[in-house]
């Protein structure tokens, strides 16, 4: 009977990790669904650029106060998830604090820190919670924040206020029983269980709530905590996958992952040089069968129509998004009220690569449902609407690249279905025939001199 | 006006058997844009003035193909490109300058993978430099208590990283340099940028040259800089708009080089 915690705590280990594992699964999958695309290139670079953005958070502090905060609940995270270890082992074993007579000293100043920590980060999802739902910042209370998006992030403060909550009474409850067993008041063989270990500076201001309270009482509300506890970590963990938290993970990938030439440099499209050389060179004939290898293969798409036509590393841009609004809140286009936001652009990515992950999970393969990420999920009045400033790729703390979708989907419109702007074609009528995107002779593009 | 500026073609250098230094890629609107043009002259009055063996393609210059590329016309963009490295190649040019940050852009960064690789320069970069070698010099005398904002061009900024070559330029003034309040790699966009330029603006409450002027207006500048051609209509037209004309000028940082210099 003695091991039916460790046992029940071992399962719940294995369901909780196994069915996050398996969503990550589909989230490679469906990133996979996307063109591939060669970043192994500069290594050193990368990991540079992701130990400097992710790791060191660099563009998040350009905006001070969100930055400090976030800082305090990451790093709080990362650390506190050492004490996690300990309470996954002791869980399997049913040891209580095992690191402790290990460690000595030291042992009392983790759970210190770990508690000043939890702390901090207590009070820093109180005011990420007050700036999101109080304070009326616009790029928290835009349009395609309503919904879903908005309870998401309400969510997720909330799962940290509890944990951390049920963090610092747990230790309350195991502080007072410490207490009662120095003091000679418990002596039970259960209560001698709670070995005498840790620093409490956080919880010890909880403590005198329970004083009084039997060891029994104290005994099942420190268990209930830790119980609920690791519970919720292992629930939060499975939430992720369906969440803009997913970045907690994704970040580092996808700054490492992210583009390292300059902002203003676009692809130039492989398929399309093939052509213009072809077109270039007199001597090619334009009627030579293409070799048999080409033939076989389905000519893709100029341009992007759907997920499937973005590369991987758009795709998992789309997954990592936190939609924190601070690349729609710098776009000109979105200031002077125009339908374009880039945040928008990269959660309608995602939402249709969920939507189409959703049918090949039933179906077993992707079957067409008649609907494409451009025209039903985002509008060629949204995709024309962009200057190309880069505003939203400088803007972006974690590497994301609004603009490369766009552009893509500019070059299906244009490529794919000659669907540009009326005034647009003029000016590339212009280009094709007099050199210039206005009606002048290029005979006299040097008149200027002479005037 | 008649001037005497001194414009040689790069077949021009051919015929007599030299090599340009550099060529000036004067892009569309410095060729045939009334505004621009004068900019364009601008700079080759310093260029002439610093003894720059310079060239340009004239009749032999075609778009860049920045317009085509970012209106997503690719296949385009890529004649434009090829057409271009063709000739430049033709002539065995090695370094380019340019005042369109588009141009500078593209030359720069789409056309290497294309066969066209060069050594392209910003103007801003370029006349930095000539100072700083003694070949210009430049009083401010003329400059001297009036208040400069630069606005900073997109595709030479954000897109390059370059934002100080010009403020360098602008202090030389003895003027005043006052920044905006969204500015260097925050600077708004003026609004022409990805083939806005030839297009009316999609539906919303405000155009975005506007926006971006009332911020140059603000800070109660006498001049605008910028350095890019299709800024400085973008925030000419915001001028009118805001009716301002008169009243603040909006000037490339070549021109103000070109006029402290009494060029
Ligand atoms: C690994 C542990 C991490 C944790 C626990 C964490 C936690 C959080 C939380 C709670 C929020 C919501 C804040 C709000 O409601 O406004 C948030 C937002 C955000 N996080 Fe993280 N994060 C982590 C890692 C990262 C990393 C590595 C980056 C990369 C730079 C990052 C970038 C962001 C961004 C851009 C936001 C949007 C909110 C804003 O603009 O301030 N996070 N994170
Ligand atoms: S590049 Fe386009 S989407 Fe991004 S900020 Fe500029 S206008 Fe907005
Ligand atoms: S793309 Fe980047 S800046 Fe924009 S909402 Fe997503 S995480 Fe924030």
């Amino acid at each position: 009977m003695e091991y039916i915690p460790n046992i029940i705590f071992t399962v719940l280990l294995i369901a909780g990790v196994g069915f996050f594992a398996s969503n990550i699964k589909k989230m490679i999958r469906n990133i996979k669904l996307g063109r591939e695309v060669d970043r192994s290139d500069r290594k050193g670079e990368r990991f540079a650029q992701m130990a400097r953005i992710a790791l060191g958070q660099s563009k998040m502090v350009r905006r001070p106060v969100a930055g400090f905060l976030h800082i305090v609940v990451y790093v709080g995270f990362v650390i506190i998830n050492i004490e996690v270890l300990e309470i996954i082992i002791d869980g399997i074993t049913g040891q209580h604090r095992i690191f402790a007579p290990f460690l000595g000293g030291v042992y009392d100043f983790l759970i210190a820190t770990f508690e000043i920590l939890a702390f901090l980060v207590l009070a820093s999802v109180i005011i990420f919670w007050i700036r999101r739902n109080v304070m009326n910042i616009k790029r928290f209370i835009m349009g395609e924040l309503k919904g879903w998006p908005k309870n998401d992030a309400n969510y997720i403060l909330y799962f940290e206020v509890v944990l951390m909550s049920l963090f610092l009474t747990m230790n309350a409850a195991d502080f007072t029983i410490q207490q009662g067993v120095l003091s000679g008041q418990f002596t039970s063989e259960a209560a001698l269980h709670y070995i005498n270990a840790g620093s409490f500076p956080i919880s010890g201001f909880i403590a005198p709530l329970f004083d009084g309270l039997s060891f029994e009482t104290l005994h099942i509300i420190e268990r209930a905590c830790w119980w609920l506890h690791i519970v919720g970590i292992l629930i939060f963990l499975n939430y992720l996958y369906w969440s803009k938290h997913l970045h907690i993970m994704l970040a580092f990938p996808n700054v490492y992952f992210a583009k390292l030439t300059p902002k203003g440099q676009l692809t130039n499209m492989e398929a399309v040089t093939k052509e213009v050389k072809m077109m270039m060179d007199p001597d090619a004939d334009p009627f030579a069968a293409p070799d048999a290898s080409e033939a076989d293969e389905v000519p893709a798409a100029l341009g992007a129509n759907d997920i499937f036509d973005l590369d991987q590393v758009q795709l998992l841009n789309a997954y990592t998004c936190t939609e924190c609004g601070r690349c729609t809140s710098e776009c000109p286009a979105n200031i002077t009220g125009k339908k374009l936001s880039p945040r928008k652009i990269m959660m309608e990515t995602r939402d249709r690569l969920e939507d189409v992950g959703a049918v090949i999970n039933k179906e077993g393969e992707w079957k067409d449902d008649g609907k494409t990420l451009l025209n039903d999920y985002i509008t060629p009045e949204e995709l024309w609407a962009c200057t190309t400033c880069n505003a939203c790729v400088e803007a972006c703390p974690i590497g994301i690249d609004p603009l490369s979708i766009i552009m893509e989907m500019r070059r299906y419109l244009v490529l794919e279905n000659s669907a540009a702007p009326a005034e647009l074609n003029g000016t590339m009528g212009n280009i094709e025939n007099n050199g210039a995107p206005w009606p002048y002779n290029q005979m006299d593009r040097l008149n200027w001199s002479k005037e | 006006m008649s001037n005497n500026l001194v414009v040689p073609t790069a077949a021009e250098f051919i015929a007599q058997g030299k090599q340009p230094e550099v060529l000036f890629w004067v892009g569309c609107s410095g060729s045939f844009d009334d505004r621009a043009k004068k900019i364009t002259k601008a700079f080759v009055k310093l260029l002439n003035k610093a003894g720059v063996e310079f060239a340009v393609l004239g009749a032999e210059e075609s778009c860049s193909g920045d317009p085509a590329k970012r209106a997503g016309n690719e296949f385009l963009f890529q004649m434009q490109a090829m057409m271009n490295i063709e000739v430049l190649n033709g002539y065995g040019i090695k370094k380019i300058v340019t005042a369109c940050p588009h141009c500078f852009n593209t030359l720069k960064n789409e056309y290497p993978e294309l066969g066209g690789n060069y050594e392209v320069v910003h103007h801003t970069s370029f006349l930095k430099d000539l100072i700083a070698d003694g070949k210009l010099t430049i009083e401010g005398g003329k400059f001297k208590g009036k208040k400069i904002t630069y606005h900073d061009p997109c595709y030479l900024g954000r897109a390059n990283d370059i934002y100080e070559a010009p403020r360098e330029l602008i202090e030389k003034l003895d003027a005043a340099l006052i920044e905006m309040k969204r500015s260097r790699r925050n600077g708004l966009c003026c609004g022409a940028g990805g083939a806005q330029m030839f297009k009316e603006p999609e539906e919303g409450d405000k155009d975005i040259n506007v926006e971006r002027t009332e911020e140059a207006v603000d800070t109660g500048a006498d001049i605008v800089a910028a350095g890019c051609p299709f800024c400085n209509t973008m925030i000419t037209d915001g001028v009118k708009a805001v009716e301002k004309e008169g009243q603040v000028e909006v000037m490339d940082v070549a021109e103000l080089i070109a006029s402290a210099a009494d060029l």
